[in-house]
């Protein structure tokens, strides 16, 4: 048994040419161990697709090695296609004008299973993942929910050793992404059949399913360890949800203030009311906090001390909010 | 080796299964797909009988309509295919797949050869009932050697503009557009090749379905034998050598080329 089922050394990948280069991946190195499920969890454009389309073979590194089950992607490709399968969030391969299980048996067929197991393991998929009723219907009749269903049942037609999941849950309802976590879980944890990578920008997704996180920005892994090792580094760091009744304000100015590690804001058009998630290096600086929102004639609706989350993790790392990030990153 | 082959042979069939089943599950297209070519072909046989134009000429036309259906199955179905396959995000799960990207050209190929015989048998028959097109054939086997060998070359044809369009984005479906019409054209599906100015000639020449459509009118309704086309079936066998070696190179470099400057699954370029 391989102690590290993936692994990658100082991966880079860059985009582009000469003046105008986009560097996606900055060093990145990885180890994943058998049966873990392991995820990736970093804003919009940290690089965590780069990483799964370099390990699943469709994009090469610009630098660097990655392995999946001991072979090297760039060099084994189709060692590692033989053992991988991926499922990518928000999009449904398959042919519209096809069933849900002529799709699956076509997919099946791409991995060489025997029609009468394929049969069987389709049978089965649908009924495991609820879709069963939909079986014979146009794919293109389905909606969002059950394509992704159909989606991850796909991914599962060849008992990958070692599954990619890009955004699995992107754009779902909380059932629907619910159902289809738990099976993961079940299907990695308790029955054992394979080792798991999973992108995701959703915190509370990447705590529930992870044994370990890695924290990506701007192509860096930042952090990595399990969700309750990361948070529990955040213990001596106070952390408090401050709630200002102002959409409008600019409240860039607490990100420079002495004492403090590092604030997010989620500003809710419907409420008018912006939560600041406030980390700081002792409990004194929040007091300093209000008397400056007070001094803005910012009204302040209230302020809790709360329980460290993964985004608390990411803010410690990086001085700000997923959000934020991601509005640098489109601007 | 031997399960590889097995594994390739398996993806060929379903990728070609997927084509059958998909492409005749709609009546409606399946019978427009047939009425269309009929009608633009009875549009040349009416032409050529207000000129007088030898009897022959109904049977070129009737001939050139039935061929016509395979050429524009290779460009849609085949050239075009693989941007379809890259939006809908199956190109990624055939490239993840430990399978050889030939054997997915060849399904689609079988495929397109299966839906579209299905439609150009309805255009011939169609041809040869409304015009009395009048055949004289003797020689049947050299006919049929004609036919399939014009068909390898067409499809193979088709899989080198598949490799090439991997990477390209909408530029592959304006490009077959632009071969369509000069095709109908050029190969002399409509026209004799032999009334156009040299140069086109030789453009003419790039495509094998000229030369098939050639050796199969002279056959098929001039009543020529092996002894006659035999120039025919070698410059097809030549083409059919050329291309498939060639497509899957360029399917190999494409891929590599795509990996390489990360263009390989990107969307809408
Ligand atoms: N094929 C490509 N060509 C050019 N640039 C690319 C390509 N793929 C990714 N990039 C760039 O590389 C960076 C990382 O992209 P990547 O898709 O890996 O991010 P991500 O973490 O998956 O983001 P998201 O959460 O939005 O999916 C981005 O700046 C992106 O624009
Ligand atoms: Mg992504």
């Amino acid at each position: 048994m391989l102690e590290n089922f993936v692994e990658t050394r100082g991966l880079v990948r860059t985009f582009g040419k000469k003046n105008d280069v986009v560097k996606a991946l900055d060093g990145v190195s990885i180890s994943i161990r058998e049966g873990e499920i392991f995820g990736l969890l970093g804003p919009n454009g940290a690089g965590k697709t780069t990483i799964i389309k370099i390990l699943t073979t469709l994009l090469l590194p610009t630098s660097g090695e990655a392995y999946v089950g001991g072979f090297s992607v760039v060099k084994e490709a189709n060692k590692v296609r033989n053992i991988i399968n991926l499922v990518s969030g928000g999009e449904t391969p398959g042919y519209g004008i096809l069933t849900v299980s002529e799709n699956l048996w076509f997919f099946s067929q791409l991995y060489g299973l025997p029609s009468s197991v394929a049969k069987e393991k389709i049978k089965r998929l649908t009924v495991d993942l609820d879709f069963k009723k939909y079986a014979t219907t146009r794919m293109a009749k389905l909606s969002t929910g059950f394509k992704q269903r159909m989606s991850l049942a796909r991914g599962l037609l060849n008992d990958p050793k070692m599954l990619f999941l890009d955004e699995p849950t992107l754009g779902l309802d909380v059932l629907t992404a619910k159902r289809l976590r738990t099976y993961v879980i079940d299907w990695a944890k308790r029955e054992k059949k394979g080792t798991v990578l999973l992108t995701t920008h959703y915190m509370a997704e990447a705590d529930e399913m992870c044994d370990r996180v890695a924290i990506i920005n701007n192509g860096k892994i930042l952090a990595c360890d399990s969700p309750t090792a990361l948070k529990e580094n955040l213990k001596a760091t106070p952390i408090a949800k401050i709630d200002v009744s102002s959409i409008q304000a600019d409240f860039s100015f607490i990100q420079k203030m002495r004492g403090v590690v590092g604030c997010s804001e989620t500003r809710s058009i419907q409420t008018g009311v912006t939560s600041l998630k406030v980390m700081a290096q002792n409990e004194k600086v929040f007091s300093d906090i209000m008397s400056k929102l007070n001094e803005e004639k910012l009204k302040v609706l209230s302020i809790n001390e709360t329980e460290p989350t993964l985004e608390d993790v990411y803010i410690r790392l990086v001085g700000k909010g997923f959000e934020q990030a991601e509005e640098k990153a489109n601007a | 080796m031997l399960d590889n082959l097995v594994l390739n042979l398996r993806v060929a069939y379903a990728r070609l299964w997927v084509r059958v089943k998909g492409g005749n599950r709609e009546p409606e297209w399946l019978v427009a797909e047939m009425f269309i070519p009929v009608l633009t072909l009875s549009a040349y046989v009416f032409m050529y009988r207000m000129l007088h134009a030898p009897p022959e000429f109904t049977g070129f036309v009737v001939i050139g309509g039935t061929m016509i259906a395979f050429w524009v199955n290779v460009l849609w179905n085949m050239s075009a295919q693989f941007y379809w396959e890259k939006e809908t995000g199956n190109l990624e799960i055939y490239l993840v797949a430990p399978i050889s990207r030939m054997a997915i050209l060849l399904g689609m190929a079988l495929g397109g050869f299966v839906n579209t015989t299905l439609r150009a048998v309805a255009i011939l028959a169609a041809g040869i009932l409304i015009f009395q097109v009048p055949f004289s054939l003797s020689e049947p086997v050299t006919a049929l050697l004609m036919f399939f060998l014009t068909i390898v070359a067409l499809y193979a044809l088709g899989m080198l503009f598949a490799s090439l369009f991997l990477l390209y984005g909408r530029e592959a479906w304006h490009t077959a557009n632009l071969f369509q019409e000069p095709v109908y054209f050029l190969s002399g599906s409509y026209f004799p090749t032999s009334s156009l100015p040299f140069f086109l000639q030789l453009l003419a020449s790039f495509i094998p379905l000229t030369f098939g459509l050639d050796g199969i009118r002279q056959v098929v309704i001039l009543n020529k034998g092996i002894a006659d086309v035999w120039l025919n079936v070698l410059v097809l066998v030549v083409f059919i050598f050329v291309l498939l070696p060639l497509s899957k190179v360029a399917l190999n470099y494409m891929e590599n080329l795509g990996k390489k400057e990360g263009r390989l699954t990107l969307r809408w370029q």
